[in-house]
Order: structure tokens, then C-alpha cells, then sequence
């Protein structure tokens, strides 16, 4: 029985009232896709309407940047995760005093504003004679998820035994084997993590793609161009959409992760009573 | 680089090589070259480029102090992009201040009051609001901010008269502190996670008041966490873009509305990438003053 | 078909450290060879060596007679089990097994069908489609044994791999991995710090101190002629005296002890008159006996009074100290015709010479010598039995 305390209950209100604070501004945006009225509001209420997601549904320049987005992401994620991958496996393995530094370069990306990282991606391109569009704004979006995607490999490399590697080399195996039978299904749950961590900061970035689009919509930018045009309440519905899908992929994390949990307390319990058995069985 | 090919071989080593090659040159260090190049160099048309007059110049950072377009402050006549720059640098940190005023509580009480298991359901809870896009975000408090929004509805059941929200800089500050409220709030509980309560009950069982607890155990244990949210907040209210553009009234700019400006109105460049840059060295010196201040490496910020 | 492996000259250096200083042993094909020695001796390093993860500084190693430099651990004929025993925990037990015939190409039903009989092989038939997590300790060694004897190695190289597991499992799978080794005729070379398992498991044991390798030899051997002090106090215990050696007449040394009691003992090789020099017993070698009783005759002995009794089950330490005040223990069988005397009783400590040696602290072995010290050794014990 734990005693309740007046700091017990300051925290535990404060523990609620921030909760509240993170919550309920998103209920208050989804709700208004739901409100017949022909600004973005919850308040006053004019009553419920399902219009504005069939006005999102019908909206052709909506769902271009939807597509557009969706491309653009897939690409972001084929060149980050393969980046960012070699770039921990590398910087894992390096041993010279390059490791600081290269490290140091590395996530640089991570600490620099996006409007910056768009603008030299712009200039470095235009340079060249590439002009703006898509293209660049992957490029300049993999500059830096890369770095994400590396630091979830790196932190999973940490778990490695790196004894796995010499087993597999002195049973024969080549370099190629040991990276595609031991190292890289280690690296697996950091690399689906990292490529949907990817996909996920792809399709909310704002500021490197504003810079480096070209004439190119996507979803962000398109959102971001009705600050002079004016909002609807289309952009509650396609906010509801992605609570709706950022929800469904938490739950299934989650769910995968219990049911993980719970096997390797099944292997270990298993394990335990093998353990028993082995003792009596040697018993004279 | 002879230690990577033992390990992995020759071929691996050199994809490996390759893609990071590429990352760093392509993708990172040339880029910046070329930005901070081009800033030095005047605005020209594309047949006088590589001419006469295309010689290194500091006129572009010199723009940023133009006195012809002053700004009244106090007694003095700043000039009104400097004003600009100063003052979103002023707000960024006052934002990082409250943030982290508000959420190193919170990481406490996650850490090392809550059970764990009401701690793995509330962040999940918290997962959604982070990757859900900072515009979306930002837009909940558009909603709740206006004149006949939620917010003043609220207010008027207790009386208080509606309150004009989106004015200067008001909105801007709310909105930053919410879209960016959990970068503060993750790298310090989880700097938090790794002490151990023993240590608190020991500073507790040798009559250490709650405050001092705090000073002498938990703020130097949570000092990487710290330093990693208020120079990843820093960072991003400097470069935000939506926020300010969404809800700030339309005299109150941001440093990086400006640098826009210059791109896509002035069709000026050079000088957009000189602000850039400014941009880009306040925040190098915000990390540097943060690894000084906490005494932490660059390791510890990036986690 | 197993083969002899023959290192000479090996030296490894990190850096400026030494690990491993020309060692020079042939182990024979189908032999179990222990490398023994306290952990940073160098043991270790040897065994990588062999493997191929490090490549000698100096020196060769030779497996069945094909020099190995430049072939890399995954085209050695040799297979490592590793101290944490390294199973890959994504990988089934079947599959674990049969990983060394995935990457040589062959179908999976082969991989299949050999998988099960090693698991036969090593007593845990069908346990192949178990997860690496639900096994025991001892389950898991045996896995470890099962995959690496399936790439048929010529040579079986073990890394301490005992060392995880409890007393009792530990001494059960000595007795295993001994049988295992004679079914299969693979050479074994086995590293451990502890004594009890390389006395037990080897033919032969190559004792190592500081990187150089300090006697090799048969385990009754390395424990009845120890080729130098470091050995005689690594393996099993011993009372120790310090003294000088005076005399040597026939291989059996004067000894006067640092008390000026003089003693006699064989004397191990390289030891000159009037070198500094420690006279080693055994402490089972020794008696304890009334000093109202006459002494044997040409036995030493040593007045002590009885210090304390520990009763170890099967047998008794007498802890007996000497007028310095110096301890020595006399092991005597748990057997009610032992006298044993209470404590605080003056007693005489006795050996007789060929029980005891004298040796010089430290014999640093050189390269190609290192039998040399223990046929001496055996020549003169045979002398003084005639």
C-alpha cells in the first residue's frame, strides 16, 4: 500500500493535466472535421456533417500531393535506410580517431534547421543545372532522416554480440553470409523501425520540402499554401485520417511488442525447467 | 578502414564506404560549401555569373544591418531584419525555457513516481501527437486560439472577456511550446530512466530536502537529456516556418519568413543564403554554449 | 580424419604488449591438448591464432603440416567453440547445427537429416526445432559441440567453455566432452585456467605464464615433476620453503631454509648450487606425526605445532605452523587409523626427498626446449629409485 502524499497528488495532477495538454488540442482538430460549418471549428458547433471528407475525398490537387507525398517518401526511405545502415555499421567498426568526427558530421544534419539543409541542397543542385522539384527534396529529406535511421542502427548494434560474427566466419561462412544470415537479421527491428520512422518524417516535412519542390505539391506544402488562401475543414478530416493511421500503427506496435514479451517469458520459463531437469538427471 | 574490411570483407566495405561517401559529400559537407559560397557572393543576373563583377562580397550579410528599414525599440532604431533575427532568437530561447520548465517535471514523474506500466501505456498516448506532422499540430492551436474559438468560449463561463490571442507573438510562443513540447520531453526522461532510485532515497534517508535532491542528484544525472532537448527545441523554433506563419499576426515575422522571402520574392539567393547562414551559426553556437554549459560531448545529444 | 597442429615461434604483440612470446609446441593429431594458465597469460590469444581471427607477429602454425598465414577462420579446417558458446539466438537449434553445410551450399534436407544425428550424437534428440532461449545451460554446450563437429573439423578448438556453467554440470560434461573427443578422433584443444579440468580431460597440458609457455606436458607429470616454481604452485597446492640450495650429489639437493633447517630434495633442472631457489611438497606428501615418536630414516623434518583442522569431506587439512610462524598444510584421508592431533599439539612434519623438489621461481622456456627441463626431470627421479 503506497501512502498518499500531497507530492503524490501534485504529481499525479500535474502527470494528468499535461496529458490533457498533449490530447486534447488533437481531438479538438480531428473533431472539427466533423462540424458543418465553413471555417476550421469546434465552437459554436453547427451541427454534424460527414461533407468534409467527401469534399477531401473529391479534391484532385489533394490527392495528387497525397500521391506525390506517398513517392516521395517511398523514395526517402530506399535511400536512407540503405545509408544509414552502412553509415552505423561503418562507424561501429571504425577504430581511428576518424570515428569522432565522421560521427560528428554525420549528425550534424539532425542539429541544422530544415529551411537550411533545403536551401544548400537547392544551391548545390542548381549548380549543376538540376532544377528543383521532387527529386532534390529527397535528396535534401535524406540528408537527415539518414541520421535517424543510423542512430536506431547504432543503438541496436550496442546488443551485438560481436562473438556471432566469428562463429558464422569459422563455420565457413563468407563476409557476404555472416552480413546477410547474422548481422543483418539482427539489425532487422532497428531497420523496419528506421524505415518507418522515415516514411513517417518524409511525409511531415515542411521546411526542406517548401525549398526544394520546385512547382511539385505535396501534402505539407499544400496544407501550408492555405495560410493565404484560407482553411477548410478538409484539413480536419485529413488530420483525423492521420490520427487515425498513426493510432492503428501504435496499436500494432504495441501488440507486437507484448507478443514479444511474452514468448521470450515463455522461452525462459521453458529454459528453466530444462535447467531442473538437467540437475536431477545427473544426480548419482 | 583496415579493421572494417577484416570484419565484414572487401565487397561489404566498399558499398559501405560508397553509401556514406556519398551521404557525407553529396548530401551533407558540398551542400554547405555551396550555401555558405553563394552568400558571399553578389546576386547576379545568370549571363553575369562567372563575370567581372562575381567576386567574393560581404554586402549580402551587410543587408541584415540595411538602416534604412529601421525598427523603433526602446530609444534605439535597430535595423529591422537584425531586429527580426534577434528577436526569434530571443523567443526560441524563452520557448526552450518553458519547455523544459515544464517538461522536466513531467520526466520525473514519468521516471520515477508513475509504475512502469501506466508509464508504457501513457507513452503510448504521447506517440501519437509526435508523429503526427508538426503543421497538424500546430493547426489544433489555430483552431483553439481564435477570437470565437474553444479557448475564449472556456474563458467566458469563468467571465474573463475574450482575449485577442493571435497577436504578436503570443500564438507563436503557444505553438511552438506544444509542437515541440516532446523533444524536450524524451531525451530528458530518458536520461532520467538510467538513475537509480537508490540514489534518491539515499539523498532522502540522509534528510536532503526535496529541492536539494533535485540540485545535487537528478539534474546532474538528467544533464545529457537536458542539453539534447534544449538544443534539439532550440533549433527547431529558430527554423519553424508553419508555426509563425500560421499564427502570428501578420506584423510579427520570424527570421526564417524573412530568408523565404528573399527566395521566393526577392528572387535573391545570395543574400536568402547569407541569412541562412546566420541561421545556421546561431545554432552551432547554441550546441557549442550547450556542450560548455553541461559539459556533455556531442554523443550525449544525439541519442 | 584429424590432423596435428604445430605452432613454432608464435609471438603475438598488441601493440607493445607481448601476449603471446614464441611458444613452440606439436600437438599430435587426435590428441586432447589443454592450454593452462591464469587469465592475460596468453592462452587465449593462441587459440585465435590458430582459428585465424589474429595473425601471428612471429612464428608459424601449421595445421597437418600446411602452413596457415593468410588463410582466413572461415577457410581453416578447424571449428572454435566459444567461451559464451556464441549460438546464434535467431536461429533454431536445427538450424545453429546446420549452419556450417548452409553456407557450404548443401539442400536443406541433407542439412536437415545430418542436424538430427549430431543432435543424436551429443543426447538431445529432437530438440531440433526448439529456440536457443528455451535450452539449459548444458543443453546449449552440447548444441555448440553438435555445430561444430558438424563442418567435420580436423582440429576442435574450446575457449574456456565450461566456464558458464555450474559445478556439478561442469564436471558431468568433462566426462562428455572426453568421450566425445575419443568417438570422433578429433584433435581438441582446450583452454582453461582451471587446473582440475585440464589434469582431468588432456593427454597432454601445456602450462603458460606471461605470453611463454612453461612446461608441456602429461598431467601426472605436470603435477609430480613441475618443470619450474611457477608451475609447481599453479597446478595442485604445495608447502613452499624459501632457502638456498647448497649441494647437489646424485640429483638430490642440501636445501637450507631461510630458518637454517637443512633439508634434501630433487632438483629440478636448471637450478645451480647456491642459487636462491624454493623447495616445493605436496601437502598429501607430507605426515604429521608425534614428536614422542622416532623419525623415518633419511626423511626431513620440520618441528610445527598444530594450527587448525578443516574437515573437507573426504579428507582433512592439518594446518601446522613452523617456529617462523609460517603455515603449512598436511592433507590426510578422512580414515579413523590417521592420527590426528588436536590443536595447539607440537608436532614433526616429514617427507621423504623424492617428494619434494627444488626449483627456481621462474624457468623461462625457450623456444624448442621446452620438453628438455621435464626429460631431465624424469632421468634423475629414475636414479634415485634405483
Amino acid at each position: 500500500m503506497q501512502k498518499l502524499t500531497l507530492g503524490k497528488i501534485l504529481a499525479n495532477g500535474f502527470l494528468g493535466l499535461c496529458m490533457a495538454y498533449m490530447v486534447v488540442p488533437l481531438i479538438i482538430m480531428g473533431g472539427a472535421g466533423f462540424n458543418n460549418s465553413r471555417f476550421p471549428s469546434v465552437y459554436p458547433w453547427r451541427g454534424f456533417t460527414e461533407r468534409w471528407f467527401e469534399d477531401l475525398w473529391n479534391d484532385q490537387r489533394m490527392l495528387d500531393a497525397g500521391i506525390n507525398t506517398f513517392f516521395l517518401a517511398l523514395a526517402v526511405v530506399a535511400m536512407a535506410v540503405p545509408i544509414g545502415t552502412a553509415a552505423a555499421l561503418l562507424l561501429n567498426s571504425l577504430q581511428s580517431r576518424m570515428r569522432p568526427l565522421l560521427f560528428g558530421i554525420l549528425i550534424a544534419p539532425i542539429l541544422t534547421p530544415g529551411v537550411v539543409v533545403g536551401i544548400s541542397t537547392l544551391l548545390f543542385w542548381n549548380e549543376f543545372n538540376i532544377p528543383a522539384g521532387l527529386h532534390l527534396s529527397a535528396l535534401g529529406q535524406v540528408s537527415y532522416i539518414a541520421t535517424y535511421v543510423m542512430l536506431l542502427v547504432l543503438a541496436r548494434l550496442q546488443s551485438f554480440d560481436r562473438g556471432l560474427e566469428e562463429a558464422a566466419l569459422d563455420l565457413g561462412a563468407s563476409h557476404g553470409q555472416v552480413m546477410r544470415r547474422i548481422v543483418l537479421p539482427h539489425l532487422y527491428p532497428a531497420i523496419v523501425l528506421g524505415a518507418v520512422l522515415a516514411f513517417f518524417q518524409s511525409v511531415e516535412n515542411y521546411n526542406i520540402t517548401l525549398f526544394t519542390r520546385g512547382n511539385a505539391q505535396t501534402l505539407t506544402v499544400y496544407i501550408g499554401s492555405m495560410v493565404r488562401t484560407g482553411f477548410t475543414p478538409e484539413i480536419n478530416a485529413l488530420g483525423l485520417l492521420f490520427i487515425l493511421i498513426t493510432i492503428a500503427g501504435v496499436v500494432y506496435v504495441e501488440i507486437r511488442r507484448r507478443r514479444n514479451v511474452r514468448r521470450e517469458l515463455t522461452l525462459e520459463a521453458l529454459a528453466a525447467i530444462e535447467e531442473r531437469r538437467d540437475l536431477q538427471g545427473m544426480a548419482p | 578502414m583496415k579493421d572494417v574490411a577484416r570484419r565484414y570483407g572487401f565487397a561489404a566495405t566498399v558499398v559501405m564506404v560508397a553509401l556514406t561517401a556519398f551521404w557525407v559529400l553529396v548530401l551533407i559537407i558540398l551542400p554547405y560549401l555551396f550555401l555558405v559560397d553563394a552568400s558571399f557572393r553578389p546576386s547576379l543576373p545568370a549571363d553575369q555569373v562567372g563575370g567581372p563583377n562575381d567576386h567574393y562580397t560581404l554586402q549580402n550579410y551587410l543587408t541584415l544591418l540595411n538602416p534604412n528599414a529601421t525598427k523603433e525599440f526602446l530609444f534605439l532604431s535597430i535595423p529591422i531584419h537584425l531586429f527580426v533575427f534577434a528577436q526569434t532568437v530571443a523567443i526560441s530561447c524563452l520557448v526552450t525555457v518553458i519547455t523544459l520548465a515544464l517538461a522536466y517535471p513531467l520526466a520525473y514523474i514519468l521516471a520515477k513516481v508513475v509504475n512502469p506500466r501506466t508509464v508504457a501505456t501513457l507513452f503510448l498516448i504521447l506517440l501519437i501527437p509526435l508523429w503526427i506532422s508538426e503543421l497538424l499540430r500546430s493547426f489544433a492551436w489555430y483552431i483553439i486560439l481564435a477570437y470565437q474559438g474553444p479557448l475564449n468560449a472556456l474563458l467566458g463561463l469563468f467571465g474573463i472577456s475574450p482575449i485577442r490571442w493571435i497577436s504578436g507573438y503570443n500564438g507563436v510562443i503557444i505553438g511552438l511550446i506544444y509542437t515541440y513540447f516532446l523533444f524536450m520531453l524524451f531525451p530528458i526522461y530518458g536520461s532520467l530512466t538510467t538513475l537509480d532510485s537508490n540514489q534518491i532515497e539515499a539523498a532522502e534517508d540522509m534528510g536532503a530536502r526535496w529541492w536539494q535532491i533535485h540540485r545535487r542528484v537528478v539534474i546532474p544525472h538528467a544533464k545529457p537529456g537536458i542539453a539534447s532537448g534544449c538544443v534539439m527545441v532550440f533549433m527547431m523554433c529558430a527554423g519553424a516556418l508553419f508555426v509563425p506563419r500560421l499564427l502570428a499576426s501578420p506584423s510579427s515575422r520570424w527570421f526564417t519568413e524573412v530568408i523565404m522571402q528573399w527566395f521566393f520574392e526577392g528572387l535573391d539567393w545570395n543574400t536568402g543564403s547569407a541569412y541562412a547562414f546566420m541561421l545556421l551559426l546561431v545554432c552551432t553556437v547554441f550546441v557549442s554554449l550547450m556542450i560548455r554549459l553541461f559539459k556533455v560531448n556531442l554523443t550525449d545529444i544525439a541519442r | 580424419m584429424s590432423e596435428g597442429v604445430q605452432l613454432s615461434g608464435v609471438s603475438v604483440n598488441f601493440g607493445n604488449f607481448r601476449a603471446v612470446n614464441n611458444v613452440s609446441v606439436s600437438i599430435k593429431s587426435g590428441e586432447f591438448f589443454s592450454f593452462l594458465g591464469p587469465s592475460g597469460c596468453g592462452k587465449t590469444t593462441i587459440l585465435r591464432a590458430v582459428s585465424g581471427f589474429i595473425s601471428p607477429s612471429a612464428g608459424s602454425v601449421r595445421i597437418g603440416g600446411q602452413d596457415m598465414a593468410g588463410i582466413g577462420p572461415n577457410r581453416r579446417p578447424t571449428a572454435l567453440i566459444f567461451q559464451n558458446l556464441a549460438l546464434f539466438p535467431l536461429m533454431s537449434v536445427w538450424e545453429n547445427i546446420a549452419f556450417g553445410l548452409e553456407v557450404r551450399g548443401a539442400p536443406r534436407a541433407a542439412r536437415r537429416a545430418r542436424a538430427e544425428e549430431l543432435l543424436r550424437l551429443v543426447d538431445l534428440p529432437g530438440a531440433g526445432d526448439k529456440a536457443i532461449a528455451q535450452l539449459s545451460g548444458g543443453q546449449k554446450q552440447r548444441v555448440a559441440i553438435a555445430r561444430a563437429l558438424a563442418v567435420e573439423p580436423k582440429v576442435m578448438l574450446l575457449d574456456e567453455p565450461l566456464s558458464a556453467l555450474d559445478l556439478k554440470l561442469r564436471q558431468h560434461m568433462r566426462a562428455e566432452l572426453r568421450a566425445i573427443q575419443k568417438r570422433t578422433d578429433i584433435t581438441f584443444i582446450y583452454i582453461t585456467h582451471d587446473q582440475g579440468e585440464a589434469l582431468a580431460m588432456s593427454d597432454r597440458i601445456g602450462v603458460m605464464s606471461q605470453g611463454r609457455l612453461q612446461q608441456v606436458d602429461t598431467p601426472q607429470r605436470i603435477y609430480e615433476n613441475p618443470a619450474n616454481g611457477f608451475v609447481a604452485s599453479f597446478v595442485g597446492e604445495n608447502n613452499v620453503f624459501n632457502g638456498t640450495l647448497d649441494d647437489i650429489q646424485a640429483g638430490v639437493g642440501t636445501f637450507t631454509t631461510d630458518d637454517g633447517e637443512v633439508l634434501r630434495a630433487m632438483v629440478g633442472s636448471g637450478v645451480k648450487e647456491y642459487a636462491d631457489a624454493k623447495l616445493y611438497v605436496r601437502p598429501e606428501r607430507v605426515t604429521l606425526n608425534p614428536v614422542s615418536e622416532k623419525a623415518r630414516e633419511g626423511a626431513n623434518v620440520v618441528a610445527v605445532k598444530v594450527a587448525s583442522i578443516a574437515f573437507e569431506g573426504n579428507f582433512i587439512n592439518i594446518h601446522a605452523s613452523d617456529k617462523r610462524g609460517r603455515r603449512h598444510i598436511v592433507q590426510v584421508p578422512n580414515d579413523a587409523s590417521v592420527w590426528i592431533p588436536p590443536v595447539g599439539t607440537d608436532a614433526r612434519l616429514e617427507f621423504t626427498p623424492d617428494q619434494a623438489t627444488i626449483l627456481t621461481e621462474n624457468l623461462p622456456a625457450r623456444a624448442g626446449e621446452d620438453d628438455v627441463g621435464v626429460r631431465q626431470g624424469q632421468s634423475y627421479r629414475v636414479e634415485v629409485a634405483q
